[in-house]
């Protein structure tokens, strides 16, 4: 396999990992509202009432950083990151 | 200077950001020793309109890559304020705080959507689209998948879904140029409609990209300001993001206690149009998870197909930069959305809590109409109070607002100072310009670029080229005015709707022609002019008494059109031929960071 299939396999990967959690976070917990509604969460907000204020939000902040530095991390190692100058 | 200027960045918006906040001290001050209300309103709103078309001025370019896509080296943070402030239109500024008001849990579906999609973004679409070097959205798929028929329906799907978008933001800047500089609404959005075009016409992208970061600016202060102040007044706590649990659960015990009574027709017949009562629990799940989750879902997968937003991220110097610029823009962006359930909860709670002063319900109707704050909304038809049971005293369902009046009313009933108003009117205007700027550059230049450019007269220089771009920005602008001034849908209604078209039309198109190799012209046009047919089918279907199926609304037929529009994709594709290998390479290209972009830098 050549460097390029070997990088975009793992680029692949990073993907289904991104959208599995993105899933989570924008589909998976509103399949259990009217229950994880009667829990109370942080700060003291019923927990699915909290999610779609902040949680969903700041997970949706906190994970695309968190993909651009894997995918940066990806590219470095197959030598496909850009010159600065570029 | 060029190189000077770029790298002068945070010292010239940290003036600007200071001057801005000395002007509101300035207005504060003045306001003091007299000034009237509706000065500060005007002054407010011609100033920031001022220096907005100013920036416009000073980025006047002539070269097609600092019109189409600002040179391509905006940073990674001032692009992702950009990006904050062309995505959070006039109805995130001024009605989302009042759909959350009125429809919580339902609503906030779009919170969720239009944060979300920003994932998509950044994992499916920005990078590789940067990589690619294109001008324009359809500029792409041209590219991709070849041929003028595939160019050309990808213009035509961004011409629907960008111009059902602009003319709701359009009238957004209508509005509150009418109420801030007092003249009448048709006037008005022409008003408006000049603001916006300073800002573009001279610079193009650039023009729109150092405004949109000035207007962000400006929006988020207005925002944010009154929310945090309002939270110290009541005595809410320091930090309303952390702090309100007890408001939210003093709501849900005042609800129980008054009761969610239900008026008779005959009644609400009497409350003027636009104008709603609470009849939905604060913080219950009150939708069933399909509504959540389809409204979410197409939302989001609008969101990664609006070309407006994608082409923002054609302005950043690498591939590396489109993607972390992809979350500052979902920063900035959460900054104002996770604000604005905070702000319905403090106008909520300040106007039927009994015990604080501000509290309307329970008081007697003649002490509710002797409030100067009361009068003052109920002219503007955006307050009513009626006594359906003849008890003298006011009921929860007998208390009525339009959903503009939890941005626009609350720091008033919460006693802040008329200067806040005026800010507010700014902020208003600020999101809908930027976000208008944004939308009829991109119809604009899909159709100066991939229409007269490529299809029509490729051999045109670049000075006739560019006078094209902005005779066209001119004109889609007058259109959309002149269908704003006749007032056919509300604001918040139509944004929906333009989500909705673009995912039905582009969002596979677009994943597909990175994701999937085998993805060819025939499948490419199918998909595009079948998922916009199929979607815009079943709308009028839903509009005319169709009675839908499995839980599509009118709100999310995009999820009907993109399930077409990927079904054809797929199947035409197979069973034509295979991409020829020049464009499989070219495929294997764009998933390559380094190196050249496919498309030289100046096409």
């Amino acid at each position: 396999m050549s460097n390029q299939q070997k990088h975009w396999e793992k680029t692949r990967g990073l993907l289904f990992i991104t959208l599995a959690i993105w899933f989570v976070f924008s589909i998976g917990i509103f399949l259990f509202g009217a229950e994880m509604n009667e829990v109370t969460g942080p700060f003291g907000y019923p927990w699915t009432y909290w999610f779609t204020c902040q949680g969903s939000l700041g997970a949706f902040v906190i994970l695309i950083f968190w993909f651009a530095n894997r995918q940066e991390k990806i590219d470095e190692e197959f030598g496909f990151s850009e010159r600065e100058d570029e | 200077m060029k190189g000077n200027f770029i790298d002068n960045l945070p010292k010239i918006y940290g003036i600007y950001t200071g001057g801005f906040v000395g002007f509101i001290i300035i207005m504060a001050i003045a306001e003091q020793m007299g000034m009237t209300a509706k000065t500060i309103g005007i002054a407010f709103v011609a100033f920031t309109v001022f220096i907005y078309a100013l920036i416009g001025y000073l980025s006047r370019t002539a070269q097609a890559d600092a019109y189409y896509v600002a040179g391509r080296q905006v940073p990674t943070v001032f692009n992702g304020m950009a990006t904050a402030a062309d995505w959070m239109s006039g109805a995130s500024f001024v009605a989302m705080a009042g759909g959350i008001y009125f429809k919580g849990y339902g609503y906030m579906a779009l919170l969720v959507g239009w944060t979300g999609g920003y994932v998509l973004v950044a994992s499916l679409l920005a990078p590789y689209l940067r990589k690619f070097g294109c001008y324009t959205v359809p500029d792409f798929i041209g590219t991709r998948y070849g041929g003028n028929l595939a160019r050309f329906s990808a213009v035509v799907v961004l011409t629907v879904a960008s111009f059902t978008y602009v003319t709701a933001q359009i009238n957004a800047t209508g509005t509150i140029a009418s109420v801030a500089l007092d003249i009448p609404f048709q006037y008005a959005v022409y008003v408006g409609l000049i603001s916006i075009l300073l800002c573009s016409m001279l610079g193009g992208m650039r023009g729109v990209t150092w405004t949109q970061v000035a207007q962000y600016i400006v929006l988020i202060i207005a925002y944010l300001l009154p929310v945090f102040w309002i939270s110290n007044k009541m005595g809410a706590g320091f930090f309303p993001h952390f702090m309100l649990a007890d408001e939210v659960a003093r709501i849900g015990e005042l609800e129980q206690q008054f009761g969610f009574v239900k008026n008779a027709a005959a009644d609400l017949k009497s409350v003027p149009k636009g104008l709603a009562g609470i009849t939905k629990a604060h913080s219950a799940v009150n939708a069933t998870p399909w509504a959540f989750i389809s409204l979410a879902l197409a939302m989001m997968m609008g969101t990664a197909s609006l070309p407006h937003v994608m082409m923002r991220y054609f302005t950043t110097p690498s591939v590396k930069a489109a993607r972390k610029s992809v979350g500052w823009s979902l920063f900035f962006i959460f900054l104002l959305y996770s604000s604005a359930p905070m702000l319905a909860t403090l106008s909520k709670l300040s106007l039927i809590d009994p015990n604080l002063p501000t509290g309307i319900i329970g008081k007697t109707f003649a002490e509710v109409e002797a409030i100067d704050w009361y009068q003052n909304w109920n002219q503007a038809n955006l307050m009513f109070i009626s006594d359906f049971n003849g008890n003298g005293t006011l009921e929860l369902n007998e208390f009525f607002m339009g959903g503009k009046a939890v941005v626009l009313a609350t720091p008033e009933i919460a006693g802040l100072p008329y200067v806040i108003s005026g800010l507010v009117a700014a902020g208003g205007m600020a999101a809908a310009m930027s976000t208008a700027d944004g939308l009829i550059l991109a119809i604009a230049n899909a159709i100066s670029h991939d229409v007269y450019y490529k299809i029509i007269d490729p051999k045109a220089e670049t000075a006739k080229r560019l006078l094209v771009a902005r005779v066209l920005l001119v004109i889609i602008g007058f259109a959309g005015a002149t269908i704003a001034a006749m007032e056919i849908q509300g604001i918040l209604g139509s944004v929906i709707w333009a989500f909705d078209f673009a995912m039905s039309g582009l969002f596979f198109p677009l994943v597909l022609g990175v994701w999937w190799k085998r993805a060819n012209r025939q499948g490419a046009i199918a998909g595009m002019l079948g998922g916009l047919i199929a979607g815009a089918w079943y709308l009028v279907w839903v509009r005319t008494g169709g009675s839908g199926f499995l839980g599509i609304t009118q709100l999310t037929f995009g999820i009907f059109g993109s399930a077409v529009s990927l079904v054809l994709m797929v199947i035409v594709s197979l069973m034509t031929a295979e991409p020829d290998k020049a464009t499989q390479k070219m495929v294997d290209d764009v998933r390559v960071p380094s190196g050249k972009s496919i498309l030289g830098k100046s096409h």
